[in-house]
């Protein structure tokens, strides 16, 4: 918009007010479940609010846990999810750069079919081989292990694809330069390409993050153990109850407590992540 | 301190192009050679050979005596500047001049020292050290790809177009200061331009290339004076020098397309009678006066020293440089001095001896 009336002004604020309204209210209800009595959530007496049970409702979340389905503190779940995310993200990252150095520095043999296989694993996402990875991860006895948890996630071209994309930008002098300095081909890609690279493996370290943090499907079929489950395995096996009550007080707890780390990552690294996607100065 | 040394270096690429033909010339210790020629016309290719960067394919590159054709880049013992200075955008200044001792393992105090002196002979203060390559001007970046290449005390240094990134000013700036330093270290250097008045300015030996050969090898002075062929007297040489086709009809006479006569000297070149030569002329050995052969005046152009007229002799381009304008302008007639005059074949292109 050019011109800028009063009234546009005013219209544009006010749709911008509904839609965070629209996106703000359940994630404030929730906030408020989770600062009420069990008996007052059950019993529809619940105001917009919050209620005085806060801190013991946290207290009982992060350390003790649901009474009867999850059987399990959350402050445990927290930390399988941080660990899962952050294995996921830091191992995508690292293999990333890895193959995207190979595929566009070295002249092996059949490189560009590894690159093609590479490119190609776009088209199978987790979901879709989800029988023969279960199968092989299942075979080397990795099932609740956080190995088995992570290896089959990271194995993904899409960083491989932003790396060498990148890589493609940067001047050969540079290349030249290091090896008339003396320096092999990991010094230049310790030295050189990583320092470069800086912005766009932050940029695919909030994405991978927040990607291995919201796995539900692999997590739910490879770990069983109630001390491996993941907190998104957690609410959802919170909310399916057969013969109690939904502890709904907990269940918000454990949804805010959820939110989090991801809001976290993303705010902490805002700045390198926009950086990261829009980066063109060379 | 050493010597380069090409023994019939070829290239060819993998898509079968003969970039670089059998050259043989021999770099002395501690002077400065630089090539010149026109675009693609394999000179950076050779330079890139001699620094590792390119695979030779044939003959042999010699760096202080010692063969290099199979050693690595950092092995030979030379030191590369880019044309766009290729300086790590990661790094400050300082580390971009450590990083190549610093991949030697030499210690600290030493690159510390000899990073300092470089930088003092560069004139690179300690605020300028700190700074990353992206916060510097062209001319200092200049410095700084120069100075990554001093600190490393090669046997050679090897420049390729250092100058072309730079505007009009600051580029006659550091040509003097390049060559102020290399006089100072006396390190052998290669250096590549297409420019030559670089190549004549900062040549101790000039090697004149085109299409992959050497046209003629020299100190700058004798190339200019004595070129072997009309490419090189054509190339070297601005405003460039003036060509005149014409037939030798009497011993020292040469008759222009249009008929009019032009005499040289029978003594320094010989020739046969009937024979199609190319007589050329610098500019500045050209004048115009009230006798001489025909000029038809289409253009002046002045240049505060001195005036460039530019007009056509027998349907050839001509050019006049005229060094004071002090006098008024003469009408119509070119005077060339017999002694001025060189002379080529018309159909091989070589310069005709005695």
């Amino acid at each position: 918009m050019v011109e800028r009336s009063p009234f546009a002004n005013i219209f544009a604020h006010v749709i911008l007010i509904i839609g965070v309204l629209i996106m703000a209210f359940p994630v404030w209800l929730a906030f408020v479940a989770s600062t009420n009595a069990p008996d007052t959530i059950s019993n529809g007496q619940m105001t917009g609010i919050p209620g005085g049970h806060m801190i013991e409702n946290y207290y009982q979340t992060l350390f003790i846990g649901t009474t009867s389905t999850t059987r399990a503190p959350v402050g445990m779940m927290m930390a399988n999810s941080l660990i899962m995310a952050l294995l996921i993200a830091v191992g995508k990252i690292c293999i990333s750069l890895l193959s995207a150095f190979a595929v566009v520095y070295f002249r092996f043999k059949f490189r560009m079919l590894a690159f093609w296989l590479i490119f190609m694993t776009l088209m199978l996402p987790v979901e879709v081989r989800i029988y023969p990875t279960y199968k092989i991860v299942a075979d080397l006895g990795l099932l609740d292990t956080y190995a088995g948890l992570t290896l089959p996630l990271i194995a993904s071209a899409t960083g491989t694809l932003l790396f060498r994309q990148f890589f493609m930008t940067v001047p050969d002098e540079l290349l030249e330069a290091s090896k008339i300095d003396g320096a092999g081909p990991f010094r230049f890609f310790k030295d050189t390409l990583v320092p470069l690279s800086m912005t766009s493996i932050a940029a695919l370290f909030v994405i991978q993050f927040i990607y291995g943090w919201n796995q539900y499907l692999w997590p739910l079929l490879i770990t069983s153990r109630d001390n491996m489950q993941t907190i998104v395995i957690g609410i959802r096996k919170m909310l399916v109850t057969q013969d109690a009550l939904t502890e709904w007080h907990l269940a918000m707890a454990t949804a805010i407590l959820a939110m989090l780390p991801p809001v976290l990552v993303v705010v902490a690294m805002q700045k390198y992540f926009v950086k990261g996607l829009v980066e063109t100065e060379k | 301190m050493a010597s380069v040394t090409l023994n019939q270096v070829g290239k060819v690429y993998a898509g079968g192009f003969n970039a670089v033909k059998a050259i043989s010339f021999d770099v002395p210790d501690g002077s400065f050679c630089v090539l010149v020629g026109p675009s693609g016309c394999g000179k950076s290719t050779l330079l890139r050979m001699v620094a590792g960067l390119e695979t030779t394919t044939s003959g042999e590159i010699r760096i202080g005596g010692r063969r290099a054709n199979e050693l690595e880049p950092m092995e030979r013992d030379i030191a590369f500047v880019f044309q766009n200075y290729a300086l790590y955008p990661q790094m400050s200044v300082y580390d971009n001049m450590a990083y190549g001792l610093r991949n030697l393992k030499t210690p600290k105090a030493e690159i510390d020292a000899r990073v300092r002196e470089a930088a003092q002979i560069l004139d690179l203060n300690d605020e300028i050290l700190s700074r990353k390559p992206r916060a510097l001007s062209g001319g200092q970046r200049q410095r700084v790809a120069m100075g990554r290449a001093i600190v490393r005390k090669p046997a050679a240094f090897l420049f390729d177009e250092p100058l072309s990134n730079l505007d009009a000013k600051l580029r006659v700036h550091m040509r003097v200061e390049i060559r102020k330093l290399q006089r100072r270290l006396q390190t052998t250097s290669l250096y590549v331009t297409h420019d030559q008045l670089e190549a004549m300015t900062m040549a101790d030996m000039l090697v004149v290339m085109n299409d992959g050969r050497i046209e003629q090898i020299g100190a700058p002075l004798e190339v200019y004076n004595h070129p072997k062929s009309l490419f090189v007297a054509g190339f070297i040489g601005s405003p460039s020098m003036n060509f005149l086709e014409g037939i030798v009809v009497d011993s020292g006479v040469l008759q222009l397309a249009d008929g009019q006569k032009l005499g040289f000297d029978a003594a320094k070149f010989s020739t046969a009678s009937g024979q199609k030569i190319v007589a050329g002329v610098r500019p500045e050995q050209a004048r115009l006066a009230e006798e001489g052969i025909d000029f038809n005046r289409e253009l002046i152009e002045d240049l505060g020293s001195g005036r460039l007229i530019h007009g056509k002799v027998g349907g050839s381009d001509f050019t006049v440089l005229e060094g004071a304008v002090t006098a008024p302008l003469c009408q119509g007639k070119l005077q060339v001095a017999a002694e001025a005059l060189h002379l080529f074949d018309a159909a091989s292109g070589q310069r005709l001896s005695a």
